[in-house]
């Protein structure tokens, strides 16, 4: 990747962070907690925006963050008043914006009439009307490229009390040719300059310099050499340097300057690249610029040696300068103002010595306010392969550890010999090392969070619902791969509590609720695993209805018994969708089933639980990582299999009593009163052709998809552990029941099973068997 | 020798753009996050010349300027300033608080280097 495409990449990255702290600092400011550096990070943020898609060409994206900004600049300088209505618009503009950085990124239009809208609505927030009709007369007219009013660009004085110009150079329109980009993908603001000073190309030998600079010139560490050397880049010059107002040495004010040069400047080049060179310099010197038409001395060793002689002297100059200097600085503001008939130049030192002796108090100042402020944390950034390559490595670390473990233990080795016991010490550090390795991909939640404050606020919008959402425990860290597979099963849910869930604002009001309905989103550490939350204080689960559609849909039968759970539960079934027209929000065709199935493929579990009037919640929860995985190793017609703990219920040893045979083929087991099928993963998986004895197997009780029982029929159990995933798709594409492998201690291969496959597959498995059969008997 | 060149900027994107544009140019580059951690920085080298972002946490450019500028070590360091509009008042702002010149935002690579090469030998 090249220099250029990697600052891109690195320009997105910081964007999405700049576009998680505006919205983090105008929620803040919403809450009413913040203060005024919250409003300065959230200027800053979109600032930061503006300045690198400028950098980038990315004219849509700058329009839009520059009158974000100066609005956001209004609020700072208390020029508007922070409502929450204005606080609303802001977050409003903040999803504007950070759809416009999607965009640049990612290609695709813009929503314009979105844009111009929220254009809009920030310049009347500033007070400004916005005026597309901003005349081109406002613009200079003479200047050679096309210059129209910058959409929406408000005319507000920006921190520097500068009111912009609204010039927009737009190359579509004026020119053929897309702007040439250089290699550092800059598009070039095409001046014609030669036209512009025309006069001056008419044209002259050269120029009269005349450069007169001032104590202010050098306290800005600028320098009469380094100019007068760039001057000499441009041509033959001879060079007159008038000290004659140099005083006695005794009298030298080191910080002065006295010296008043005389050029004569031979060279093709313009007026305006003369000025140029002493542009920075521009006020802190008296500078002449005059056209030489002639008497320029053609005695070029004569002028060399001028300019020599002048340029020793000024080094002498510096020299003498940086020899006082260090001396001078300090002392000299403590002159004694008293002292008797003060040499003329202690004036001037006297006066810049209040001037500069305060200086490093502000910043002292400042840098105590700072010190209250949160310091960048330290940090790296690493590509992610490199950390995915570790956490493979030690994943096999962890694998040949277990392997050593296990042939010492086999070799008889005792247990208080020190191989043994360093062993464990190894054990230990391994342990250690795999958990920070995993932290290392470990993420806080709240980018996720953010977004779905968004979600909210775009479903309250379209449904005319007045929504809060609060979140809590934003710092709980994921998994980065858990996490970013969370947006969208937390996007559906949220849609679906707000869609569903809360009431509109008016029948909350005749409930006695407040206006604003509530959403919390929590997240926390329960176990070992990511619990989240989501809750809405809105009517609850209609039960009957979701019985009735239930039914009309043949998802259960009308006589089915549910309690109040398993009926919240059905809302999970494939092919159930409680609105009785899809709408905008919640719909798209997606219902609950697929959020459950999408949180289930990560390794984690959704459940919920509803109140009548008083609110659903949908509790999930969540593997740390998808990197290891906790089993329990069993075995089956000789082979070792991983069963993922998360899916187990419990484990029992079957009793003849217990075990009914059902139809021909399936059988069922009961434990406490209900039955459950009984499935021989051996069978399943054609290990085996015959069916073991359950009564002779161990019956593993799991729990599947929509949550429904099944007792899988295993040889033995050997054990719980932990174990690395290793995918098999990439060799072996999907294999049914298979769900990835790992390594086992004792270096052999164990699969372990995807629980949802086999109990869906024994039904197809049981039904083709029995066909077999059939056609054989006949 | 080549020139060291401290650049102070809370975007990483801009200061990825400079450390290209001035590696590009033969120069060394340090990297600072704002005025407090640029002010760190200065303790450990002796820049030629500091570029300096305005709008920064903890401590803005005009404050970092005015620190440079008032420490007796620093003081003779010559500090561009990036701005991004090239207006009189922004400018003029930018050398009321020391600055020895500006580089304007989006910078073009040769202008960058030539702001150097009139502020530093």
């Amino acid at each position: 990747m090249d220099t250029m495409a990697a600052i891109k990449q690195t320009f997105f990255q910081e964007c999405e962070e700049q576009l998680a702290e505006l919205e983090d600092g105008l929620l803040t400011i919403e809450r009413e907690e913040g203060d005024v550096e919250t409003i300065n990070a959230v200027f800053r943020a979109v600032h930061s925006i503006k300045g690198g898609a400028g950098a980038f060409g990315l004219d849509a994206l700058v329009r839009f963050a520059h009158t974000f900004e100066t609005t956001l600049d209004g609020m700072r300088s208390g020029r508007i008043e922070i409502t929450q209505q204005i606080i609303k618009l802001m977050l409003r503009s903040a999803d504007v914006l950070s759809d416009l950085v999607r965009i640049s990124r990612d290609g695709g239009a813009a929503d314009e009439a979105r844009v111009a809208q929220m254009t809009e609505e920030l310049q009347k927030a500033c007070g400004i009307e916005p005026a597309p009709a901003a005349p081109a007369a406002a613009a200079p007219a003479a200047a050679p490229v096309a210059i129209e009013p910058v959409e929406g660009a408000a005319l507000v004085p920006d921190e520097f009390g500068f009111v912009p110009t609204p010039v927009h150079f737009d190359f579509a329109d004026e020119q053929p040719e897309e702007p040439q980009v250089d290699e550092f993908g800059f598009a070039p603001v095409k001046i014609d300059f030669d036209e512009l000073l025309a006069e001056d190309a008419s044209h002259t030998e050269g120029f009269e310099i005349r450069f007169r600079p001032k104590p202010e010139l050098y306290a800005k560490a600028n320098d009469a050499l380094r100019l007068l050397r760039e001057l000499g880049r441009m041509g033959e010059m001879e060079v007159t340097c008038d000290y004659s107002s140099l005083p006695h040495l005794d009298a030298i004010d080191p910080e002065g300057a006295y010296f008043d040069w005389t050029i004569k400047l031979k060279t093709d080049g313009t007026e305006a690249a003369v000025r140029e060179i002493f542009e920075f310099v521009e006020f802190d010197c008296d500078l002449e610029v005059r056209p030489l038409i002639s008497g320029f001395v053609e005695a070029p060793e004569e002028a060399e040696k001028v300019v020599k002689e002048v340029l020793a002297q000024v080094a002498a100059e510096e020299q003498a300068e940086k020899a006082v200097a260090p001396v001078a600085a300090a002392p000299v503001f403590e002159v004694k103002p008293a002292a008797p008939a003060p040499e003329p130049v202690a004036a001037p030192v006297q006066e810049a010595a209040p001037a500069v002796a305060a200086a490093p108090a502000a910043p002292a100042a400042n840098a105590a306010a700072a010190a209250s402020a949160p310091a960048p944390s330290a940090t790296i950034r690493v590509d992610l392969d490199r950390v995915d390559r570790l956490i493979d490595l030690v994943g096999e670390l962890v694998i040949n550890q277990s392997m050593l473990a296990q042939r010492v233990m086999e070799a008889g080795i005792a247990r208080l010999s020190d191989v043994a016991v360093g062993l464990d010490d190894l054990e230990h550090l391994t342990r250690e090392i795999q958990d920070s390795v995993m932290a290392i991909r470990a993420q806080p939640v709240r980018p996720i969070f953010q977004r779905m404050s968004r979600v909210v606020r775009e479903v309250a919008d379209m449904t005319g619902k007045s929504v809060r959402l609060i979140t809590e425990g934003e710092n709980c860290e994921v998994d980065k791969t858990v996490i970013e597979r969370l947006a969208d099963p937390l996007t559906h849910m949220i849609r679906n509590a707000i869609d569903h869930g809360i009431e509109k604002p008016e029948d909350r009001i005749a409930k006695g609720k407040p206006e604003q309905g509530v959403v919390r989103m929590i997240a926390a550490h329960r176990s070992g695993r990511v619990v989240i939350e989501v809750a809405d204080d809105g009517a609850g689960i209609n039960r009957q209805r979701v019985r009735d559609i239930a039914v009309k849909k043949g998802i259960i039968s009308p006589d089915a018994q549910l309690t109040d759970a398993e009926i919240d539960d059905l809302i999970f079934a494939p092919g159930f969708s409680t609105a009785e027209k899809i709408s905008d929000v919640s719909g798209r065709g997606v219902g609950m089933d697929v959020v459950r199935r999408s949180i289930q493929a990560l390794g984690g579990r959704i459940s919920i639980s509803s109140r009548p009037g008083q609110g659903t919640t949908f509790t999930l929860s969540l593997p740390l990582t998808l990197a290891v995985l906790d089993g329990m190793v069993v075995t089956v017609a000789g082979q070792t299999l991983v069963v993922p703990l998360s899916t187990i219920v419990e484990t029992l040893q079957p009793k003849e009593s217990d075990i009914h045979g059902l139809g021909e083929k399936a059988r069922v087991i009961a434990i406490r009163g209900s039955f459950i099928p009984l499935i021989d993963v051996g069978a399943v998986l054609g290990y085996r052709e015959v069916e073991a004895d359950p009564v002779q197997s161990v019956a593993v009780m799991v729990e599947t998809e929509n949550q429904s029982q099944c007792a899988l029929m295993v040889d033995a159990i050997i054990g719980q552990q932990q174990v690395v995933i290793k995918s098999l798709e990439t060799n072996y594409g999907h294999v049914f029941g298979v769900a990835a492998a790992t390594i086992l201690g004792d270096g052999r291969v164990a699969v372990i099973l995807d629980v949802d496959a086999i109990v869906a597959g024994s039904r197809t498995e049981m039904a083709r068997i029995d066909a077999n059969r059939k056609r054989n008997a006949a | 020798m080549p020139k060291t060149i401290l650049t102070v900027d809370d975007s990483r994107t801009i200061r990825e753009m400079l450390k290209a544009a001035l590696i590009d140019a033969g120069m060394e580059v340090v990297q600072a996050e704002d005025g407090i951690h640029g002010l760190e920085v200065l303790e450990t080298c002796a820049p030629d010349v500091i570029i300096t972002d305005i709008n920064m946490p903890r401590l803005d450019g005009f404050g970092f300027i005015e620190a440079v500028r008032g420490s007796e070590k620093h003081r003779a360091i010559p500090i561009l300033v990036l701005t991004t509009e090239s207006t009189d008042d922004k400018k003029d702002r930018a050398r009321r608080a020391g600055a020895s010149g500006w580089i304007i935002k989006p910078f073009d690579p040769v202008k960058l280097v030539s702001a150097i090469n009139r502020v530093a030998a």
